[in-house]
């Protein structure tokens, strides 16, 4: 009676087959020079925005809430790393060059040395109290996820506790997103305003090793850390939990008259999908080398919600096959690897058309294929549908649809 | 028959609108008592207020042998306490399975993390054969709520109120869009349900109320206008003028 996880979800399987696959395709051709440092960096960014977009189908496709703020606790766990990664580089090169000196640097010289070249790009030297942990990896690095996980719990409570739902708790965490991006856009919001930090491909104790290495190190941990997201949601979603959740984004009331404290749910599926959007952010931000305030920006948020619609709310292997296809050939189109189309009197350059076309496809999925890519999988195992919108009952004598309530 | 839920001179307004006015009743335990009443009453505000959905402006509802006042509870609170509620339109998970509904509505604890460690039980399991087999969908365990029928919903939408196992069940129009054959099993499994604990029927249809055989609560502009048998009710006045007259 009582089935494995696993033989109750194969889809998780094949979707660990997968990766690996790619993992090892990817390993193997990086070593075999086919393909450059930089693009195994854009794959293994690729893997990050793929586990946030499975944190975000997480939330929306199955707990029903649209969240527009996700890309925000991806941004806050890329500052948290970043501000380690910045501080321990700085102090590298800082000491370094103080060791010319006749005398011995003290401990104070050194710290204001990194301070000044840290702060000097917003004219000042001195280190804010949001870096006092930043010289220390075992404090500063948990505030990967305890950073998104606190705003989320914090924003989420006063959110859902009000039961703000539906489109005004879309524009209630649009407009946390925009707060934050405007306040790190700031100079005295300590964070060097719109510089952002800079230099995090440069890992601290790995001096001597190369970019390809490295570059192949970080996109393994990607994929290390999708593939335990994924499981981990896996697990969330399947079960009693994955069938409450569900039920709350069907029908929230109805769920409350059951004896569930819905608003404890939606927190909970709020918070844990916001530490793990940081730790994308974390493993993501390395691989790009820096992190400015335009990444939080509210249309990052709104990107993640056009993977997940176009690669298939509601199963987890839609939201990653959306966020990889759609990313991949983001950068494809806006690389100048699209050929420009001459019309005539025209010429279409997709860097300035990619834009569009995102947005008609986007449409037209919403409206012809609301399954997105993953409903391609429907085809090969139909999966039970269940929208039975016709009349009442099938008898004579029993309401029709238009009796009943709307 | 001990008294189960108390509402006194309860009063709610709606911008301006008196829905429900001094209205008060008491349920005892166990009882089946059918709520009748045209249009516009106050029949759902006042299933509302039970449920802790709407506050009222003033009043008292008390519940149970402590006299635990329901105002300003949460409505999952309410629920907790012993008070299902099944709702005019079947409102089940239509893209869950049978068992996925059925498991939901079990009595289990409810907070976020025991959710995440529940593991099914064998116990569990049994009582959800149960109900299946008495709300007649043991064959549809694993069928998709959406695809029942709507007589179907109906019932397993009782039998999500049953699986909650409450002292005190509210319903609101169960016969609606039923066939007759339909109307007597629901007849049946009320009052079944009604030997153990207190439910409150809310029903337009007097056929329906009358094969229930139970005291009646006629509710008029939002208090109470008549109770009693249903022969009683019918042969008042004021019921004949503003309800069964027209």
């Amino acid at each position: 009676m009582r089935r494995t996880f696993l033989s109750a979800n194969p889809s998780v399987l094949w979707f660990l087959l997968a990766l690996a696959l790619v993992t090892l395709g990817v390993t193997v051709m990086a070593e075999a020079g086919t393909i450059s440092t930089s693009f195994v960096k854009t794959l293994g960014k690729t893997l990050c925005l793929c586990l946030i977009a499975v944190a975000m189908d997480v939330v929306w496709g199955y707990c029903g809430i649209l969240s527009l703020g996700h890309f925000a606790f991806f941004g806050i766990g890329g500052y948290a790393i970043g501000m380690w990664l910045m501080y321990a580089r700085t102090e590298e090169i800082v000491a370094l060059s103080l060791a010319a000196q006749a005398l011995p640097p003290t401990a104070e010289e050194i710290r204001s040395a990194i301070g000044t070249q840290i702060f000097g790009v917003v004219g000042s030297s001195e280190f804010p109290l949001i870096w006092a942990l930043a010289d220390r990896p075992w404090l500063q690095l948990p505030m990967i996820v305890l950073l998104p996980g606190l705003l989320a719990l914090v924003f989420g409570w006063l959110a859902f506790r009000s039961r703000v739902t539906g489109v005004y708790l879309s524009i209630l965490t649009q407009a946390m997103t925009l707060a934050l991006s405007l306040y790190l856009f700031q100079n005295d919001s300590g964070l060097r305003g719109n510089n952002g930090l800079s230099g995090l491909q440069n890992i601290p104790g790995l001096k001597g090793v190369g970019q390809d290495r490295i570059s192949i190190w970080f996109f393994w941990g990607s994929a290390a850390a999708l593939a335990v997201g994924y499981v981990f949601f896996a697990w969330i979603v399947s079960g009693k939990m994955g069938s409450v959740i569900r039920a709350i984004r069907d029908d929230e009331a109805r769920v409350r008259f059951l004896g569930y404290h819905v608003e404890s749910f939606k927190l909970f599926v709020f918070t844990v999908t916001a530490m793990v959007a940081g730790v994308a952010g974390a493993l993501y931000y390395p691989q790009a080398g820096i992190i400015n305030p335009a990444e939080i920006a509210p249309i990052a948020s709104i990107y993640l919600a056009v993977w997940v619609a176009i690669g298939g709310r509601g199963r987890l292997y839609g939201a990653v096959i959306g966020a990889a296809f759609v990313s991949l050939l983001s950068s494809w189109f806006t690389g100048g690897g699209a050929p420009p189309v001459p019309i005539g009197f025209y010429t279409i350059h997709w860097t300035d058309w990619w834009l569009v076309l995102l947005g008609l496809s986007f449409v037209a999925v919403t409206l012809f294929f609301p399954k997105g890519i993953g409903g391609l999988f429907d085809l090969v195992q139909p999966r039970p549908v269940a929208d039975r919108q016709g009349d009442y009952g099938p008898d004579a004598g029993a309401w029709r649809r238009e009796e009943g309530e709307p | 028959m001990t008294t189960l839920l108390e509402v006194s001179g309860v009063s709610v307004s709606f911008d301006g609108f008196r829905a429900i006015n001094n209205l008060s009743l008491t349920i005892g335990e166990p009882e089946l008592r059918a709520v009748i009443g045209p249009n516009g009453a106050g029949k759902t505000t006042f299933m509302d207020i039970i449920t802790g959905k709407t506050r009222p402006d003033e009043g008292h509802v008390l519940w149970g042998e402590l006299s635990t006042s329901l105002v300003g509870k949460s409505e999952s609170a309410i629920a907790r306490l012993g008070i299902g509620r099944k709702f005019q339109r079947p409102t089940v998970f239509e893209a869950q399975t049978v068992r996925e509904n059925l498991a939901l509505a079990l009595r289990n604890r409810p907070g976020p993390f025991d959710v995440l460690v529940y593991r099914k039980t064998g116990q569990g399991a049994a009582r959800i054969g149960e109900i299946a087999e008495e709300i007649g969908l043991s064959d549809s365990l694993t069928r998709a709520a959406g695809e029942l029928s709507h007589g179907q919903k109906q019932w397993l939408e009782i039998g999500m109120l049953l699986a909650q196992d409450p002292r005190l069940l509210l319903v609101d129009e169960p016969a609606a869009g039923m066939t007759p054959a339909e109307r007597e099993h629901t007849t049946d499994l009320l009052k079944r349900a009604a030997e153990t604990r207190a439910v409150i029927v809310v029903e337009h249809d007097m056929d329906f109320v009358r094969r229930l055989d139970c005291r009646v609560t006629v509710l008029h502009e939002g208090s109470v206008l008549a109770e009693g048998s249903l022969a009683h009710v019918t042969q008042n006045q004021d019921v004949i003028d503003v309800y069964l007259g027209r």
